[in-house]
């Protein structure tokens, strides 16, 4: 047993990887609403068009995309590596199982969770990052910059489109409000001064995140920002 | 034994041993007394399947003070049933109403397989605890008690973690049936005083190489086997072995 392959191929192991990339995509998702709350500005989205310019071609950003996207492999693989051995260890199952007597149905439900988030981020993906990494952005605006605002505003016509985004954020909310906690507690990060703050920052943060994320589509839907 | 008045219709898992497959099967029970433990209720039932000539239902119990972690029982779908911090023998029918069906299982995971009915084989927590779950010391006097000054809240969570009975309730009732609350107790009670030291860093990684061997799951943090443990053993000590596992493969130069 010596050697970091096999400390991270054992059971606390996988839990570190599931636990920093965890970190890592919680602290994706702070740049990315903060980036993408810019439209709120209400000014025809030139401001936001500034920062998705910056995303686009900053060679930096370009580099931080690839660790983004193996980091998020990383999780989804290793969930779903973990996923398939607890599986393995209860063969048989409980006829009778109350699990609400103990822990929180969403604590309990990750992968489902995790699942519809990455059936979410198929869509996403397809909607806006295809759009303006390869087909590219069809119009430009008053700065002459891609408009990506305009991309926003077509796709969010969309009552579907806007419906699936709204129910995706609420699996993102709860996916949060035990992935924030549940990482410090992997990492060890667990302390009598500061269980509480970590606890509450993870529910004000899940909360904030998904309301900022869903805000988006219900306020170009519906005309409030144009 | 005192009788009472409480009819209960009971679902059993019966199962002959690890090779063959087991199913809950119908007792109707009457005259049950609300004083009874549960174990005292199963003991009503064999008598009655004895004198019937039918065999009893097999299940694990020693001491029925709440002490020694061989009762096990998963009821209605929780370990040692529907109260907290107590264990199956320290369970009482009056925690249960009249006319209830009660659904009684074995801990189901594969690193505990069925040897019989409600038993189930707990070694894999015996060999976890071989692997390193002790420490070396040299014969000779005993020194005085007062040359390892212990502060006080040390000595506290020490012994909240020596509390273990090792029943195995956490891997029952765990989504992933997994052994780390017992696993980082086991490391805790030693971690955390001054003799656990020389070997603190061997030992979390034998143990959980030992625990992985086992086949037991991976802990995904969901705190089910916090709220069902008898002895209330806390999460504090699995983040305490995380950090250990960590300081022992990434920072410590001994390799095991």
């Amino acid at each position: 047993m010596s050697g970091f392959g096999n400390a991270l191929s054992s059971s606390i192991g996988k839990k570190f990887i599931m636990g920093v990339t965890g970190i890592f995509l919680i602290l994706f998702l702070i740049v990315h609403a903060g980036i993408n709350a810019l439209i709120f500005l209400d000014d025809q989205g030139l401001t936001f068009n500034i920062g998705a310019h910056f995303m686009a071609t900053n060679w930096i950003i370009r580099a931080g995309e690839v660790v983004l996207m193996l980091g998020l492999l990383t999780h989804i693989f290793q969930a779903l590596r973990l996923t398939l051995q607890n599986q393995k260890a209860r063969p048989e199952k409980y006829a009778v199982y109350n699990g609400s007597a103990n822990s929180k149905w969403y604590s309990r439900s990750m992968g489902l969770l995790g699942t519809l988030l990455l059936i979410f981020l198929v869509v996403h993906l397809k909607d806006f990052w295809v759009v303006s990494r390869f087909t590219g952005i069809p119009t430009v605006d008053a700065n002459g910059h891609e408009d990506l605002f305009q991309v926003m505003k077509v796709k969010f016509q969309d009552p579907v489109r806007v419906g699936v985004y709204v129910l995706a954020m609420f699996s993102l909310c709860y996916h949060l409000l035990h992935g924030f906690a549940s990482a410090f507690q992997t990492m060890g990060w667990n302390h009598s001064k500061y269980n509480g703050i970590i606890k509450n920052t993870g529910v004000w943060y899940s909360i904030i995140i998904s309301i900022v994320f869903a805000a988006m589509p219900i306020a170009i839907y519906f005309g409030i920002i144009q | 034994m005192s009788t009472g008045n409480m009819n209960l219709t009971l679902k059993v898992w019966r199962q002959k041993n690890n090779n063959t497959k087991g199913a809950l099967v119908d007792y109707k029970l009457a005259g049950i007394s609300p004083d009874m433990s549960f174990l005292e209720m199963f003991d009503v039932l064999n008598e009655e399947l004895i004198n019937k000539g039918e065999e009893p239902v097999v299940f694990d119990h020693d001491c029925r003070e709440g002490i020694c972690g061989m009762c096990s029982m998963f009821i209605n779908g929780r370990p040692h049933g529907p109260k907290d911090l107590v264990t199956t023998c320290q369970l009482h029918m009056r925690s249960f109403n009249d006319g209830d069906t009660i659904v009684v299982e074995p801990w189901r995971a594969a690193a505990f397989p069925v040897v019989k009915d409600l038993t189930v084989d707990r070694s894999a927590f015996d060999r976890v605890i071989a692997a390193g779950g002790f420490i070396s010391v040299n014969t000779g006097n005993a020194q005085d008690a007062n040359n390892l000054p212990i502060p006080k809240m040390q000595a506290d969570a020490a012994f909240e973690a020596a509390a273990c009975i090792g029943c195995g309730a956490c891997v029952a009732t765990c989504k992933n049936a997994s052994a780390m609350l017992f696993v980082s107790a086991k490391i805790s009670q030693l971690a955390l005083l001054p003799q656990g030291q020389p070997e603190r860093y061997r030992r979390v990684q034998s143990m959980v190489a030992q625990m992985d061997a086992e086949g037991f799951g991976n802990c995904t943090n969901t705190g089910a086997c916090e709220a069902e443990c008898p002895k209330g053993i806390s999460l504090e000590n699995i983040a305490r072995m995380n950090r250990d596992f960590a300081s022992a493969k990434f920072i410590s130069e001994e390799t095991v």
